[in-house]
């Protein structure tokens, strides 16, 4: 009691000492540091995560313990190392069909991440081309492009790629063309309402009076300051795509066995998933870490990226 | 054979006489002139359906001498930033002409336009690339242009900083790194870098500190005698006008009201909206309040004017033929003033 009564008194004595001009100051500054701080931590966090996928997409072959693709049906359905029935020659276990669980994950980096980078560029192309005509014409181009962009916001992703990919037979390259040519909206949407309000910035003006080419000034003066609001775009596609490329797995239209996909190793999974979890729990771990890493790689970049960071 | 090469050398020498008498005729010509020029926008259409019509800019003529600085005053929205984009050729203007030097900008392209005619816009904050230097944002024109190799580009570079009075760091920052009156210099290099004979400053200063604004108008004063620039100085603060233009006119629903010498329009307005605008000057006294200046508050809607004179619903001498018949810009006075007012 008595040293709950002395502190107030300590800390009333002590704020007018250190000046009454800090105290305005201090929350605003205090709030922005806490916050660089965590918007860095997530960078770096993202940073980490995505970057030790890659380096494992590339390494795969040789980080692999086994062949992915090498069915051993003696050693069926063998449990993690932490389980009581767990060895160290299978880490992670085996499936159904005896396959090394560690070395079908580590190949499968190689899917998601091809899928999520080559998805993502596919549909920045077109999304940002329509986005930033629209944007910066207006008019009848803004009335016809947003046109298209409701058209492809009211088809459903997920059942439209379902029924073209069964039209076609589903591949890893009829799911990144399929998404590719799916997910381009909201790059569409971002870049037409940014370029939107550059359209009239002066600097653009400025580069219209000395004759500037229209590819210039749509590459040169627009395009660098909406890269920002783009990559944010992009890394949230990437993620989403890599979902996507699971879900399609999942129902059988994706990426087609014995391929190591992350949904397909759900799929796979699935009728197991009362008795032995890990095999469905391991795949959909290592998709949920990729997923929010590359989301937190892009909002960390975006801080990074605003015009008010670079000073 | 050998004659034929002193004939060569002999043709080029008369040339010269031949532009001596061009040049004479060029000084008579004024840098700028603009003719009947209107600007007609439509509003409010869709794919299908078709809009109301506003008239930004009617039937707007001016000539502005070589070397002069022809102020252009008005409320905001009465078309003095549209009839500047007419001349910087980033609108097309629905009629009328524009002549540089006496040749129709009409037909000709952009790039050989801005050897001309150069902006320096209002925002310093949004005329500035925030993503380029300063060195790529001022060798612009010249990279556009094709003028002169990279390293006569940076000492050309270097030149204008100093011209417009930049450390010549400043040339490898970024806009957001420079305060306003310096963002202001690098716009004023970037439009001057390429020696314009004209300078369109639409509101160069109102985005700026007021004594920051005092430097910059120096700034473009020092210049105008340097190069031997021509100026269309738009604002709608009186005092700056006043501290340096030759001429003002005044611009009234997209209309030339008045047109005169400095003196006379501040001097002797014979346009009741001159005077009115001269009035609504706020003074530097404290104490004084906004005054009054008996113009109601009938703000017209540009897209439908009213008949007659545009401007007598918030006339204080309104008569009859005020609201029946627009008064014509008609030479008032025998000095080369033009004033459009029935009661003038």
């Amino acid at each position: 009691m008595t040293t709950s009564s002395v502190s107030p008194t300590a800390s009333s004595a002590s704020t007018p000492g250190t000046g009454l001009g800090e105290i305005p100051l201090q929350p605003p500054a205090w709030s922005r540091v806490t916050r660089r701080l965590f918007g860095h931590r997530g960078l770096a966090i993202g940073l980490i995560v995505v970057g030790l996928a890659i380096l494992i997409a590339i390494f795969a072959p040789l980080l692999a313990p086994h062949d992915p693709y090498h069915q051993d049906i003696a050693n069926r359905m063998v449990p993690p190392v932490w389980h009581d029935k767990g060895s160290w020659e299978h880490v992670l276990g085996t499936d159904k069909l005896g396959r090394d669980t560690l070395s079908r994950l580590l190949f499968g980096t190689r899917i998601s991440l091809t899928i999520g980078l080559v998805v993502a560029l596919i549909s920045g192309v077109i999304g940002t081309t329509l986005g930033v005509l629209a944007g910066y014409f207006g008019g009848r181009v803004d009335a016809v492009i947003s046109y298209v962009i409701t058209t492809r916001l009211a088809m459903p992703v997920v059942l439209v790629a379902l029924a073209l990919a069964s039209l076609t037979g589903g591949s890893l390259t009829t799911v990144i063309v399929l998404l590719g040519l799916l997910l381009w909206d909201r790059f569409a949407v971002v870049s037409r309402s940014v370029t939107q309000q550059m359209r009239d910035a002066e600097y653009v003006y400025a580069a219209r009076t000395l004759g500037c080419s229209l590819p210039y000034i749509l590459l040169r003066e627009v395009l660098p300051n909406i890269a920002g609001s783009l990559i944010v775009v992009m890394t949230l596609e990437m993620a989403h795509a890599i979902l996507l490329e699971a879900t399609l797995s999942f129902l059988g239209m994706g990426v087609q066995p014995p391929l190591p996909s992350w949904g397909l190793m759900v799929a796979e999974g699935k009728a197991y998933m009362f008795f032995q979890p890990w095999v469905i729990a391991i795949p959909g771990i290592a998709l949920f870490v990729l997923v929010l890493a590359i989301n937190l790689l892009g909002d960390g970049l975006r801080d990074l990226n605003a015009p008010g960071g670079r000073n | 054979m050998n004659a034929q090469p002193i004939i060569e050398v002999a043709e080029p020498r008369q040339l010269p006489s031949t532009s001596d008498s061009a040049s004479a005729s060029r000084a008579a010509t004024p840098a700028l002139e603009i003719c009947g020029l209107s600007k007609t926008f439509t509003l409010g259409g869709g794919l299908f359906k078709r809009g109301r019509t506003l008239g930004a800019v009617s039937d707007v003529s001016l000539r502005i001498p070589r070397g002069q600085v022809m102020g252009l005053v008005g409320e905001s929205g009465c078309g003095k930033s549209t009839l500047a984009k007419m001349l910087l050729g980033l609108t097309t203007p629905s009629d009328g002409d524009v002549l540089v030097d006496g040749r129709p900008v009409r037909d000709a392209d952009q790039k050989a336009l801005a050897r001309h005619i150069q902006p320096i816009f209002q925002d310093p904050y949004s005329s500035l690339n925030p993503r380029k230097r300063i060195a790529q944002i001022v060798g612009l024109p010249l990279r556009v242009h094709g003028i002169g190799t990279p390293r006569e580009q940076r000492a050309r570079i270097a030149e204008t900083l100093d011209v417009v009075g930049l450390p010549r760091r400043a040339a490898e920052q970024f806009p957001g790194q420079l305060s306003g009156g310096q963002r202001q210099r690098v716009a004023i290099a970037r439009a001057l870098i390429m020696r314009p004979d004209i300078v369109i400053c639409d509101e160069p200063t109102s985005a700026l500190d007021v004594s920051v604004q005092a430097q910059i108008l120096n700034l473009l004063l020092d210049l105008k005698a340097e190069f031997g620039l021509t100026y269309l100085f738009i604002s709608h603060d009186l005092a700056v006008v006043e501290h340096l233009v030759d001429r003002v006119a005044v611009m009234y629903l997209g209309r030339i009201v008045e047109e005169g010498t400095r003196e006379q329009i501040f001097g002797s307005p014979r346009h009741p909206y001159t005077r009115a605008l001269l009035d609504s000057a706020l003074t530097p006294e404290p104490g004084m309040g906004v005054p009054d200046i008996g113009l109601g508050d009938a703000t017209p809607d540009p897209s439908d004017p009213p008949a007659g004179c545009a401007f007598h619903p918030r006339c204080p001498k309104a008569q009859a033929a005020c609201r029946q018949q627009r008064p014509r810009l008609e030479d008032i006075r025998s000095d080369n003033a033009r004033v459009a007012c029935h009661l003038a």
